[in-house]
């Protein structure tokens, strides 16, 4: 097993909700609520959940792009949490991020050139011909030509965009890349074409990923290790083949049984949840998710459950697991 | 089976604008039996959602129009029909229900307000009897809180809620054809899952014939019992849903299905189509596939194959059945 790279410790991201003609604080949004997990180096984690519950928060809390309510974030050994802006600056040179939408997070008014040189600038490579060999070289790497170069954001495919966001986000030759959705936004052919390069450039630049996604399949398909989220916490994680082959939250469960397989043979039993996603401003007491839990038992609606090692590096947060022992107590 | 309830012929609909005449649907014929659900399928930009638009006669114009062929709607073209008769046929025989709830609910009204303006328009019943079947119409999608959400405005509901008031509106009239566009698209999995058990659910009670256009092939599996494949505005693909992913023929949906990831295998690497799809014009010579097509011939440049049936009940556009001497070349 190799080395860790990352380590998140008890991460918390609390939004104020404002109210009033004073603004008061009136509550809390509570999006990531308590959250720890480490990623090794060279390996692909990902963070899935639906829509609110917290994944995306959580990548951006990690380069501290939103500024973290409590807990700790830990590059390569260093406490990355408490530094200040300028280290900070320094720091994410190792970790960079994609975005999910290709169309507005390139500015429209700049030139691929300008767009892939802006980073080399900032961090201080000064030399013009370095600057210059480096971009011809990513270009080609991520599947563009050097015609492209000097051309603007608007005159490229949605495809071809995340290519140019990915280059963006290689630069400067980092250890940690957050994926944050990067191919919900394109069509199934192009889809492909992009998860292949993000494997590529993996395997080319030993980079570890953080892929963030709601897509089940595509996260199987390109993940090493898997976190569940729920309502800004983590529910289980695992490898993939324990995640995908013995799913063991029922959260995991019913999501898993309600991906749509391409495949119009395969009948399968479906766990259809009742309800909705409660408001995160507003969670249930105890667990989460015992408010649309088929197994809930009333222990689930007093205490919350804590991430536990079940066997085999397979941590899920549920009662049904939790050993007798301290169930009772 | 009986007669298509809704067969359109050789339907040409094109956008004019500045940059010449686009033509985004370029001649599709397909056609619905009563209680089917036919999946349209393809990535964004190939005409589905136009062609759906066309049948109701929907699409912005300027710079739209249907420059020829025929909307059949049991048996009688509804192309040539005046807006006021056209009105006739819109939500109460033929509804349309839409990827963006936000967007396609008035924000000013009530849900009950723009409900019962269907019912009342459609069945001329009075106030107090348009606002029972609402309340019916709400109960029966599986809205929990009828009575009280009935008076709530569309902001206050969350988006499987939306979704859900969409298709009660759509079938307060009870139509015969249902056309969904992409209608879980913006949904969560799990809420997905509920959506489109409501919809299979309608079909089946109520033999609601659905036109679903999606580009979720997964969804597509589940849901359809035949399938027409779009590409660059026109059918290159259709059968039933078994023809089509058990033995795809047109090297297009060969590629599509292979693109996608799935859950129950594992492989190295996704199969991904080269290259983009084609800027559609109207001078566009041979097969929208050729130049992505890894079976390209010389006669693929030239000439446009025609959507010919292969085997009972399955049609595929593409030069390579009909030269099967040549596919060694």
């Amino acid at each position: 097993m190799s080395e860790t790279l990352l380590e998140v410790q008890h991460l918390k991201k609390y939004f104020p909700i404002r109210k009033g003609l004073w603004n008061k604080t009136r509550g809390y949004v509570k999006a990531v609520d308590d959250i720890s997990f480490s990623v090794r180096r060279g390996e692909t984690f990902g963070l899935v959940g639906e829509s609110g519950c917290g994944k995306s928060t959580t990548g951006r809390s990690i380069l501290r792009l939103i500024e973290p309510s409590e807990g700790k974030v830990i590059f390569e050994g260093r406490e990355i949490t408490g530094l200040p802006d300028e280290a900070m600056r320094k720091q994410r040179r190792d970790m960079q991020i994609v975005f999910q939408d290709p169309f507005s997070s390139l500015d429209p008014r700049h030139s691929v050139q300008r767009i892939l040189e802006e980073p080399l600038i900032v961090h201080g490579i000064k030399s013009r011909k370095e600057r210059q060999q480096r971009i011809e070289k990513l270009i080609d790497v991520v599947g563009l030509t050097r015609t492209h170069l000097h051309r603007y954001p608007h005159q490229f495919s949605g495809g071809q965009r995340q290519r140019i966001g990915i280059a963006r986000a290689l630069t400067l030759q980092p250890k940690l890349i957050v994926a944050d959705e990067p191919v919900s936004a394109l069509d199934v052919s192009i889809q492909s074409q992009v998860i292949n390069l993000l494997q590529d450039l993996q395997n080319e630049f030993r980079l570890t990923y953080i892929f963030i996604a709601h897509d089940l399949s595509v996260v199987k398909h390109i993940c090493d290790r898997v976190a569940v989220m729920y309502l800004g916490r983590i529910v289980e994680i695992a490898n993939k083949h324990q995640l995908y082959d013995m799913p063991q939250h029922p959260y995991t469960q019913a999501l898993l049984s309600a991906v749509p397989e391409p495949d119009p043979d395969l009948k399968r039993q479906r766990i259809i949840l009742q309800g909705e996603v409660p408001s995160p401003a507003n969670a249930p007491v105890g667990c989460a998710f015992h408010t649309r839990c088929p197994k809930a038992m009333q222990v689930c609606t007093e205490v919350r459950p804590q991430l536990l090692d079940t066997g085999g590096g397979h941590m899920t947060a549920c009662h049904l697991y939790t050993p007798a022992s301290s169930g009772m107590e | 089976m009986g007669k298509p309830i809704l067969e359109i012929k050789d339907l040409r609909t094109h956008f004019f604008t500045d940059r010449g005449e686009i033509p985004a649907v370029d001649g599709v014929d397909l056609y619905l039996n009563p209680g089917e659900v036919l999946g349209v399928v393809g990535e964004s930009g190939c005409g589905k959602s136009v062609t759906s638009l066309s049948v109701l006669r929907l699409v912005p114009s300027p710079p739209g129009k249907i420059v020829s062929g025929s909307i059949l709607f049991k048996g009688k073209d509804i192309v040539p029909l005046r807006e006021w008769e056209m009105r006739k046929i819109r939500g109460n025989s033929i509804s349309m229900i839409f990827q963006e709830p936000m967007t396609s609910l008035n924000p000013l009204f009530t849900v009950g307000q723009q409900i019962t303006e269907t019912v009342r328009l459609h069945r001329g019943v009075s106030r107090k009897e348009a606002r029972s079947i609402t309340l019916d119409m709400l109960k029966k999608v599986g809205i929990a809180r009828a009575e009280s959400i009935i008076d709530e405005y569309p902001h206050q509901l969350s988006g499987g809620m939306r979704q859900r008031v969409m298709i009660a509106m759509s079938i307060a009239c009870s139509p015969e054809v249902l056309i969904a566009d992409e209608p879980t698209t913006a949904l969560d999995v799990t809420i997905q899952a509920q959506i489109l058990e409501l919809i299979r659910r309608l079909n089946e009670e109520r033999g609601m014939a659905v036109m679903m256009i999606t580009h979720d092939l997964g969804v597509v599996a589940e849901m359809c019992h035949r399938v027409a494949v779009m590409y660059a505005g026109k059918v290159v693909e259709e059968g039933s849903v078994h023809d089509i992913f058990k033995n795809p023929l047109h090297p297009y949906t060969q590629g599509l299905i292979q693109s996608v990831p799935r859950m129950n295998e594992t492989r190295e690497r996704l199969y991904s189509i080269p290259g983009n799809v084609p800027i559609l014009s109207k001078n566009m010579q041979g097969c929208r596939f050729a130049a992505r097509c890894p079976h390209m011939m010389q006669r693929c440049l030239e000439a446009l194959p025609n959507l010919k049936e292969q085997e009972a009940g399955h049609s595929s556009r593409c030069w390579l059945h009909e030269t099967p001497q040549e596919d060694a070349v």
